[in-house]
């Protein structure tokens, strides 16, 4: 296991939610999405959102991003309350429309740089930096259309990469990609964690997934969600997925969501090959 | 119930294949050889088009000769050449000119108060709710209802000519364009507040380029009605300040009883629609929407 070399001054952590409670108006009156959720990412985490559907985990990591507000309790970053969206947070979603189809695809690396003030050749210049990190360069003048659904995911990573945001927010990346692709798409993000070393909040549904992704998990419950845990994986890589460790971390996660009467084989995860 | 037969077990392998030409992109040199040439199929859709054209002309060429009466119905032949000889004595630019400048002033009015209308629409619950109204009461009303209207306000001219386009054009527009805007993919709008973008600049960036495919076919819709209801309105008056459009022209003729005359006017009406329709349109699409695989 090779340790990324960071040269981090740590200052406390850069992200904190503290007893963040975040409510929307739904269908028949509020709906309560997280209740009291704590927790700090520190510079350089690999910090996991993890839990079932309806745990909020989405919903906070919006909040994050600017665009929900919280009911109750506090979220700041680097110090500073978080109040509206800004290029330091910048999030990749699930969605493959969140790249606009009339940019090509350096044009979508460069669009939120001109959008920050930067001119035209610096950031086309960083623009094709990046996408050559992400292995597009070639398809720099390719419209997003013309693209598989890993390689949207990869501009839109380039693409939020290219910010150097101090987090990066990421809403359940791969979960609308098919399994041998959304395994690579892990593999090339773990390298490039390694190579530049940034942090980010990865959102998840997936066990397998959080362990292989993350450094540090923090379990949700649904309805609403709440904090069951907070457990570590930065031990887990891809290359761990069927040692006896991730077996039983896999279990532990299973028991700590669904309690002991279910365990991993009576209950269907969104489970994927392991190698 | 247990009537299916075991499939057989087969040996197993393995083949080591050739390493990939390039980064092993999903573009690599095909080894076959693109399927061969698939266009030759629609440029004959585009012959066969022809073909029928010409057949139809034939048809009513020997129904007009068997009828064998210019004043009610001339030839194909006659048409053709009446057509012509407009063309080329200029006498058809002069009323198509006339029509068009008072089309492109309509067209563009209209343009403007939808976008206004549209502002009113997106910027808050109210102006969504009355324009919502408005559109449903409007859009299904008959410009060239209008005229009658039109005539007791601006009198014999320009003026209700303009009122009637801007009807004809405005509201199917609005609709349009509301309706592009709300379809917007709330991923996209997230990610341009993401990058900090807010107020006019979302708009333009995000907001209109997203919901081009829905303008674009507003604008077209808007141009058919446009089109066709100032045709109407120049057949009812026609003439401004002793200048008329192709209407006029039409109206002139059958008072004149140059049916053929008459037959080239609705042909013209019918060509300039199709071109505008093949060539401003389909252009505009082709550059924008299609390219970027927003529409088919």
């Amino acid at each position: 296991m090779n340790t990324p070399t960071l040269q981090v001054v740590q200052h406390g952590p850069l992200l904190r939610a503290e007893h963040v409670t975040i409510e929307y108006a739904g269908e028949h009156g509020t709906v309560r999405a997280t209740e009291d959720v704590s927790f700090d990412v520190h510079r350089g985490d690999r910090f996991v959102l993890l839990g079932p559907s309806g745990c909020g985990k989405s919903t906070l990591l919006k909040a994050v991003g600017g665009f929900i507000a919280p009911r109750a309790g506090s979220l700041r970053l680097g110090g500073k309350p978080i109040t509206a969206p800004g290029p330091d947070r910048i999030v990749v979603f699930q969605e493959f429309d969140q790249l606009p189809p009339w940019k090509t695809v350096e044009a979508n690396v460069m669009f939120p740089l001109l959008a920050g003030g930067m001119n035209k050749p610096e950031a086309r210049e960083r623009a094709r930096h990046w996408l050559g990190k992400v292995g597009l360069a070639r398809f720099a003048d390719a419209y997003p259309h013309t693209l598989s659904g890993g390689m949207k995911a990869r501009v839109a990573i380039a693409r939020a990469l290219a910010m150097q945001p101090e987090i990066l927010l990421m809403d359940e990346p791969f979960a609308a990609l098919d399994a041998l692709t959304r395994r690579k798409m892990q593999e090339e993000l773990q390298v490039l964690w390694e190579e530049i070393g940034f942090t980010m909040l990865f959102v998840t549904h997936s066990i397998e997934e959080a362990l292989v992704v993350g450094n540090r998990i923090l379990l949700l419950s649904p309805h609403p969600g709440r904090v069951r845990a907070e457990l570590n994986s930065h031990q887990f890589d891809l290359g761990s997925a069927g040692s006896v460790e991730f077996q039983a971390a896999n279990e532990r996660i299973h028991r700590l969501l669904f309690g002991d009467a279910a365990s991993p084989s009576t209950v269907s995860t969104p489970a994927y090959a392991h190698p | 119930m247990s009537a299916f037969r075991e499939p057989p077990i087969r040996p197993e392998y393995e083949l080591a294949l050739p390493l990939p030409s390039l980064g092993g992109a999903p573009l690599g040199p095909s080894a076959h050889p693109a399927p061969a040439h698939r266009p030759v199929f629609g440029e004959l859709a585009w012959l066969r088009k022809a073909a029928l054209l010409l057949v139809l002309a034939a048809l009513w060429e020997a129904l007009a000769r068997w009828y064998d009466n210019d004043l009610l119905l001339p030839t194909a032949l006659a048409t053709g050449r009446a057509l012509v000889d407009g063309i080329v004595s200029g006498e058809l630019f002069g009323y198509v000119g006339v029509s068009f400048a008072v089309l492109a002033q309509g067209y563009v009015m209209g343009i403007a108060g939808a976008f206004l209308l549209t502002w009113l629409a997106v910027s808050n619950r109210v102006g969504r709710e009355l324009i919502e109204t408005l559109t449903s009461m409007f859009n299904p009303l008959p410009a060239i209802a209008l005229l009658p209207l039109a005539l007791l306000w601006f009198g014999l001219g320009k003026g209700s000519l303009i009122m009637v386009l801007m009807h004809s054009v405005m509201w199917p527009l609005t609709l349009n364009a509301c309706a592009g805007f709300r379809a917007v993919p709330e991923t996209l709008r997230m990610a341009g507040r993401n990058y900090g973008l807010g107020g006019l600049r979302l708009v333009l960036q995000i907001l209109i380029p997203a919901a081009l495919p829905a303008i674009l076919s507003g604008l077209k819709i808007g141009w058919a009605f446009a089109w066709r209801t100032l045709i109407a309105a120049e057949l009812v008056f026609g003439t401004t300040s002793g200048q008329g459009g192709l209407g006029w022209f039409i109206f002139q003729s059958r008072n004149e009883l140059f049916t053929d005359k008459v037959f080239a006017g609705l042909a013209a009406v019918i060509i300039i629609g199709l071109a505008v329709e093949q060539v401003v349109f389909q252009t505009l699409e082709r550059v924008t929407v299609r390219r970027w695989g927003m529409q088919r």
